[in-house]
């Protein structure tokens, strides 16, 4: 290859080819491609073949050239460039920063590690207080003097309950019919099949179905609650209604927490149906249990005791995961990406959040015997 | 009549000043502007004076009841509702009229800004000015002393911009309410601005104070002045 840069008397020659520029050239060190280092220039002169129609690549090179002529303290004047070619070298030399762009430090482990939880310890008291401002409207709202939209509330309770009962159905009628196969399997060595019924009955209505339909609902109505509302803070609604001097706490999520809380024992309680006509079910497939014999062995095995503790879970998990979700839609970012991040953080959270919560209960049934 | 007046304000986010030592007077039925660069923090004043974030210092104090309506920037009107319902919904909050009284005066404010026969809509079927029309209807819904506007020209044509600003000046003669207006449109500015404070975001401070023909011949910072002749170009 001919050099593709001269000097010529205090001039750098840049010799186009035919072909014109080589993008190999674009990254290539301009020593190589013939610039003499530490030679002061006051013009560049571009030699072109009469038949050169510029291309992208060309002015790619031009630019970098001028740039790198510029950092070293040449301000040189161009000649025999196209017109259009010469503006667009023009903007380009005049958009280039003048010293290398300044990017901030980027935190080590240690500042990473403090920032999460600083992060963390900001969501959890934030949650915190929102959950002190949600319970100090509850009496406020049973009272009818809560700022709540009525239609807002029944739109809740409808998304929140008739649109759920098909998926609560079936995913408790399987839940128990997968019990109902795991003892039978199990009870049938030791000719114990009848005690399927205790099995399915005592485990749905105490731990597994409040768990189900609070996890459900989680993946459903929560992360409905934290897009919706996250959606509505980036439009500004949140804010306009702040601006009007009401508070996001009382408008948004105090409906949604109490059609939730009042809704998940009634959940509950459809839940348990399913989840033991799965048990009975099986059992009269597999054991040759006859339905009087597994109801009446069901009505035995369940006290009050676990459908109280049942609905009581129910209960608590309706208010957290709808608290959750509200919590971190009026936390989102406010765009687009911030919707989906507080939908998946406010779905995670409540399926870990009921979790947590059920081993309270278990802690707390334990201690008081029941 | 002095209506607001910001007293040595400090604003910003966190720790973070956006600008400092702001100082203005905005009189009664003025049409008082909010310029700036981008990022200079037009919009971060707008939402302290409206007090949806604290002063880091200084004061904002309204001269009698704080008593004010705000059109965001995108219009903010509540989606699951219908026009109607949103422009009474600062009513229904406040809850002193009965029913038939709330809703018509909030067909009233509707048809002040050119919106009657679309009540029952949603805001996904109107247009971006007619959004922007109703969100001024809410704004208008609560009858408050001074009207904040954030950006209102933003994403509208000429046109529907033009139409906007002549139904602000409209409004402000026909109520005698005080607009206070964040906005970076010129030829918005020169239409309806008295008076417009301008915000620098290299020095954080506020620069010129004044009426925009004025500031655009004899503003101290050169930068006022050139932004300000932009619309005569």
């Amino acid at each position: 290859m001919d050099a593709l840069l001269k000097s010529e008397a205090g001039q750098l020659v840049v010799a186009i080819p035919e072909n014109g520029i080589d993008t190999a050239w674009l990254a290539q060190p301009l020593a190589e491609l013939g610039l003499t280092s530490g030679r002061p220039f006051s013009r560049l002169r571009v030699e072109s073949p009469s038949t050169w129609r510029w291309k992208t690549p060309d002015a790619a090179f031009l630019a970098r050239l001028l740039r790198e002529l510029d950092a070293a303290g040449n301000r040189i004047a161009v000649d025999g460039l196209p017109r259009e070619l010469e503006k667009l070298l023009a903007l380009a030399r005049g958009g280039a920063p003048a010293a290398a762009p300044h990017f901030p430090r980027q935190p080590g482990l240690r500042e990473r590690a403090g920032l999460r939880a600083l992060t963390v310890a900001d969501n959890v008291w934030a949650f915190i207080a929102l959950l002190g401002e949600v319970a100090l409207l509850v009496p406020r709202f049973f009272a009818g003097r809560a700022k709540v939209r009525r239609a807002e509330l029944l739109e809740v309770l409808a998304e929140s309950s008739s649109r759920a009962l098909g998926i609560v159905a079936v995913t408790n009628l399987l839940m128990g019919a997968i019990l109902a196969f795991v003892g039978a399997v199990q009870l049938k060595a030791f000719d114990a099949g009848i005690y399927v019924a205790d099995l399915v009955g005592i485990a749905s209505a105490r731990e597994l179905t409040p768990i189900l339909v609070a996890i459900v609902l989680a993946g459903r109505t929560g992360a409905s609650f934290a897009a919706r509302i996250a959606t509505m803070q980036g439009n500004e609604e949140v804010d306009a209604l702040t601006a009007l001097g009401v508070s996001a706490a009382e408008f948004l999520v105090l409906p949604r927490v109490v059609a939730l809380a009042l809704l998940m024992p009634l959940l509950y309680v459809y839940g348990c149906a399913f989840a033991l006509a799965g048990g009975m079910a099986v059992s009269m497939q597999v054991l040759d249990v006859s339905a009087a014999a597994y109801a009446a062995q069901t009505q035995n095995a369940i006290g009050h005791a676990h459908f109280v503790i049942g609905a009581l879970k129910a209960l608590a998990f309706g208010g957290l995961v709808a608290l959750l979700g509200c919590h971190y839609g009026l936390r989102a970012a406010r765009s687009a990406a911030g919707v989906g991040a507080a939908t998946t953080s406010a779905v995670v959270s409540s399926i870990v959040g009921v979790i947590a919560l059920d081993a309270v209960f278990a802690l707390c049934a334990n201690a008081l015997k029941v | 009549m002095n209506v607001i007046s910001i007293e040595d304000a400090v604003i910003g986010y966190g720790a973070q000043a956006v600008q400092s030592g702001i100082r203005a007077e905005i009189r009664q039925g003025e049409i008082f502007a909010i310029v700036g660069d981008s990022g200079s923090g037009k919009s971060t004043l707008l939402r302290t004076m409206i007090g949806l974030m604290p002063a880091q210092s200084g004061r904002i104090v309204f001269h009698g009841a704080p008593s004010f309506g705000v059109l965001f920037q995108n219009g903010a009107l509540w989606t699951s509702m219908t026009v109607l319902e949103n422009v009474m919904l600062p009513m229904d909050l406040q809850g002193d009229l009965p029913p038939a009284a709330r809703r018509a005066l909030a067909r009233f404010k509707l048809a002040l800004v050119g919106l009657a026969g679309d009540e029952e809509r949603y805001p996904s079927s109107l247009s971006g000015g007619m959004r922007k029309r109703a969100a001024l209807a809410r704004a208008l819904a609560l009858d408050p002393r001074v009207l904040f506007l954030d950006e209102p020209s933003a994403g509208l044509d000429p046109l529907a911009s033009r139409r906007l600003d002549e139904l602000v000046l409209s409004l402000r003669d026909g109520l005698g309410i005080t607009v206070v207006l964040v906005t970076h449109e010129l030829d918005s500015l020169y239409r309806i601005a008295d008076r417009m404070m301008f915000l620098d975001g290299e020095t954080h401070r506020p620069v010129a104070l004044g009426a925009p023909a004025e500031l655009a011949r004899s503003a101290e910072s050169a930068k006022v002045r050139d932004f300000l002749s932009r619309a005569a170009r």
